[in-house]
């Protein structure tokens, strides 16, 4: 019972955790491989934390099992654990420089001070900070400060590094900086790390593999490419990234009608009759015929937002009740083409691009 | 398989869980021994006969057929709802003159307005006498009533009180946020409208604390009606005469337990308006500024002015009449009050508060804010802990009278092992701690919610024992609240009296009670001389806290000043 061998570092085993009559987790089982930096994505609620807090053993589950290399470690208090952790609030004591911010785990593990000195200094020059040893949390920016909080974690070279949404309380600009800068960081030192966030541009930059959460459940797992292109759900497809939905229904085998137009797309899974909805992205609509066997569906433009590279677009079509379609247009191309309000345009779509899910 | 999974999961533990669980055990051995036990003592004594058989109700029901008690219950309702009405509307005044208006000279009110809590409750009453009592100076202004009784333990109690009402209203007054001022006046809102629909509602649960804590003060306090009540009776008077006058202690009991009552009634109203009053202000809240607003500032600080100049007369009174020969008859300046061997006492008892104070300061600082910490920051033992916050609020709601005579039933019980603190110093420390324990609880809790949560988890995964993280970073963090804790409990251990009046011994004279009873027999100035002994020592304290606050912290807290240098950068 308490083995467990495979090449999977970290494996969890129908893990559960209810809080009172809550169930923050359901029967989740994952595998994840030496070096992987892996995601848990989901919307506030899921779970995701708690998953990384009964990791850690900061909490305790109600019942599953966790494995660290082929070691079960379900039952070990969080101190008999190997691992570091970076949390949203940085977490560095504030009474501590920089330096021993740092140290602080060092010290305890009987390093000689030189060792330490070393050590440290090369974490500092890690991520960046030699210049700040010396200076307390408060006088640095919040990027550096979790800088220093990812480098405290790294200081005993734990086998496994746990990121707490680390880059959810700072800046837009410094976010996409951190981002790069702990990916290229793990992808040198090979660390095995899990990171939670609600943000799917950050888990789609950074991840390996994403574990898409919802309501305690692991709902889709794969890698960011996969989980954008072929999302199993609704709830998915429009949670990562833009999606169009309009309901249909299926007439024949690879058509599809809405309202009164006829969509051809790929019904494999789908019998006569059945109320299905269609999804399209945003980016897979154009205004210029591409393919000849295209979607066409003719529109009304009643909408321009500026986005900066490209404009997003929303058409109302006749044929089509309910929502307005979103189109992305590179806004270079929408130089060219002029757009204006209540224009009138075909829209193209082709027949893989579009995903039909059940109602 | 999964069967399996459901069965044994059971943490196993690290060092710091160990101590932690240690702690925890003995701080409910603790509060079991020095708060619940005797508590427990005291209810079973208002069930027994003098010979000690159960006797159910009947002493209750004995009570309820003498009059003259339930007069003192009546008494004291009036005198507590009386006194609450008054010190509430102008500690309201106080406080909207201090945080919302530009009246000049805020800081000098401010420090005027706290001088109250520095002395003992006694210190008004004797003040009173000298201004209203049969000699006083303005004897007429009472138009032929006399200051012995209900005037005088109102005017006195409003005295005291006036600073703790002034520190949460101020506290609730300055949370305001200062967008929705704006919003209404964007919407075109009178101020008037704008005071009874915005600042009176902020301030409502305020109010309302405010309201409970004062009426519980004046309801339980001993001092003030021992003094200056003449034949008024209140019901701590009444339990100090049936236990130290006529040695019936089933009557203490019973009347304590009809003091409890209201104060526990209090107590939970207290309690749940303070939790109200948290979630009005969010992070995003603007903090409000006060305008200039001539006529208004110029009225408030009219008023301001008067009850500061009241302020400085009491105490003012209390020393001038502890310095003259023969008040009335001689006005010439002297030291001999000062000297209360005359009285058969010498000035052991200052020292005993003195050193009182110290042990209080010392031990009870550390026992609450580890207390504090193991409740706020454990993981583990959740029951146990939720039970030791439970203890931790309760003292609030005993008056020290009662905890007092609780202590009497426990510890002077035989065949009580603990029977060897009796009339010990330790008892008045133990004691003394316990009464005021919640408040410094309570601010210990509020700093230690400020430090980021997840410290320990940090230090856990680093593999460092908890308790070397509290070592090195918990309390280098939290000295100033440290700091204000032992200050709040030396002083308070200085001026109380209802707490420790059943406990002392004759080597454990304390100067707050020594004042009551050379006021007993008639050495008013003397009384008035030990009073403000106690003065003396409050304030230099505070004064010593202040300079360690601003010198020694400094360097402790660098990382706290480092803060504000970079800012100016």
């Amino acid at each position: 019972m308490t083995e467990s061998s495979d090449d999977s570092y970290l494996k969890v085993k129908n893990l559960s955790k209810s809080f009172g009559s809550f169930e923050a987790i359901k029967n989740i089982s994952i595998n994840i491989k030496e070096g992987e930096f892996v995601c848990f994505l989901g919307p506030s609620g899921c779970g995701k934390t708690t998953l990384l807090r009964c990791i850690a053993g900061l909490e305790i589950q109600s019942a599953g099992l966790v494995f660290q290399k082929n070691k079960d470690i379900s039952n070990l208090p969080p101190s008999n654990r190997d691992f570091g952790i970076v949390f949203q609030s940085y977490a560095l004591f504030p009474n501590l420089s920089v330096f021993s911010n740092i140290a602080y785990g060092l010290i305890n593990n009987k390093w000689k001070r030189e060792d330490i000195k070393k050590r440290v200094g090369e974490l500092l020059s890690l991520v960046n900070l030699t210049e700040h040893s010396s200076k307390y949390p408060s006088q640095l920016s919040g990027g550096e400060q979790q800088r220093v909080a990812l480098a405290r974690a790294l200081a005993t070279s734990p086998g496994l590094l746990l990121l707490d949404e680390p880059l959810s309380a700072l800046d837009a600009k410094v976010r996409v900086f951190l981002r790069k800068q702990i990916r290229d960081l793990q992808r040198k030192l090979g660390v095995t790390t899990i990171m939670v966030t609600h943000d799917q541009e950050e888990a789609q930059t950074m991840a390996d593999r994403i574990f898409v959460m919802k309501d305690g459940e692991i709902i889709q797992s794969g890698t960011p490419n996969e989980i954008y292109t072929k999302a199993n759900s609704p709830f998915i497809a429009s949670f990562i990234g833009s999606m169009n939905f309009i309901p249909a229904v299926v007439s024949n085998s690879d058509k599809v009608q809405c309202n009164n137009v006829e969509l051809s797309c790929n019904t494999v899974n789908f019998k006569q009759n059945d109320s299905v909805q269609i999804a399209i992205r945003p980016e897979d609509i154009q205004i210029k015929k591409e393919n000849p066997d295209d979607n066409i569906l003719p529109a009304t433009i009643k909408e321009i937002e500026f986005l900066g590279s490209f404009q997003r677009v929303y058409f109302e079509s006749k044929n089509l009740t309910g929502d307005l379609i979103m189109v992305d247009i590179p806004s270079s191309n929408a130089r060219k083409t002029k757009l204006n309000i209540n224009q009138e345009i075909d829209l193209y779509f082709s027949k893989e691009d579009v995903r039909v899910y059940p109602v | 398989m999964n069967f399996f999974n459901f069965a044994n999961i059971r943490r196993g533990k690290d060092s710091s869980d160990r101590v932690g669980q240690f702690m925890l055990v003995s701080y409910i051995i603790l509060f079991l021994l020095f708060l619940v036990l005797p508590l427990g003592a005291l209810i079973s004594k208002s069930l027994e006969n003098k010979d000690g058989d159960f006797i159910g109700l009947a002493n209750y029901n004995l009570y309820l057929q003498e009059p003259a008690l339930f007069q003192s219950l009546y008494n004291s309702l009036f005198v507590a709802i009386s006194s609450t009405i008054i010190v509430v509307v102008l500690a309201f005044l106080f406080s909207y003159a201090l945080t919302r208006t530009c009246m000049p000279f805020k800081g000098f009110f401010k420090l005027i307005a706290l001088i109250p809590l520095l002395s003992p409750s006694i210190l008004a009453a004797i003040a009173l006498v000298y201004w209203f009592g049969n000699q006083g100076v303005l004897k007429e202004m009472l138009l032929g009533k006399s200051i012995y009784g209900p005037i005088g333990i109102i005017m006195a109690s409003v005295y005291w009180t006036f600073p703790h009402a002034l520190i949460i209203l101020t506290t609730s007054l300055s949370l305001s946020d200062s967008r929705l001022y704006e919003a209404a006046e964007v919407l075109k809102t009178s101020k008037l409208r704008a005071f009874f629909t915005i600042t009176i509602p902020g301030a409502r649960y305020g109010i309302i604390s405010t309201a409970f804590v004062i009426f519980t003060q004046v309801f339980t306090d001993f001092g003030v009606p021992k003094v200056i009540g003449g034949n008024y009776n209140v019901l701590a008077t009444d339990i100090y005469k049936e236990v130290v006058g006529m040695q019936n202690f089933q009557m203490g009991a019973v009347i304590s337990m009809v003091l409890l009552v209201p104060a526990m009634i209090a107590f939970f109203i207290d309690r749940y308006s303070r939790k109200k009053q948290i979630s009005l202000l969010t992070s995003r809240s603007v903090v409000f500024k006060p305008k200039k607003h001539f006529k208004v500032d110029m009225i408030m600080l009219a008023f301001c002015s008067l009850l500061a100049l009241i302020i400085i007369l009491m105490i003012g009174m209390a020393q001038y009449g502890a310095i003259v020969k023969f008040w009335p008859y001689n006005l010439n300046f002297t030291l001999k009050n000062y000297n209360f061997e005359v009285a058969g006492l010498g000035w052991d008892s200052f020292y005993n508060s003195v050193r009182l104070a110290f042990y209080t300061a010392i031990f009870g600082t550390i026992i609450i804010f580890v207390g504090s910490y193991l409740i706020e920051k454990l993981r583990i033992n959740d029951g146990m802990r939720n039970l030791v916050q439970f203890f931790a609020l309760m003292p609030m709601a005993v008056p020290g009278l009662v905890l007092g005579l609780a202590y009497i039933f426990f510890f002077n019980a035989k065949d009580n092992p603990l029977n060897f603190i009796y009339a010990t110093m330790i008892i008045l420390v133990v004691n003394t701690i316990v009464h005021f324990y919640t408040v410094s609880h309570l601010t210990a809790v509020t700093a230690l919610k400020q430090m980021d949560k997840e410290f320990e988890s940090v230090s856990l995964s680093l593999k460092i024992p908890i308790y070397k993280m509290f070592w090195r970073v918990t309390l280098p963090v939290c000295l100033p609240p440290i700091f204000d804790i032992s200050i709040y409990l030396f002083v308070n251990a200085m001026t109380t009296v209802s707490g420790v009046i059943f406990l002392y011994s004759y080597d454990t004279t304390l100067a707050s009670v020594s004042a009551i009873h050379l006021d007993e027999q008639g050495e008013v100035a003397k009384a008035a001389a030990m009073a403000m002994l106690i003065v003396y020592v409050s304030v230099a304290v505070r004064l010593t806290h202040t300079i360690i606050t601003k010198k020694v912290l400094r360097k402790t807290q660098a990382w706290r000043y480092n803060i504000i240098d970079t800012k100016l950068d």
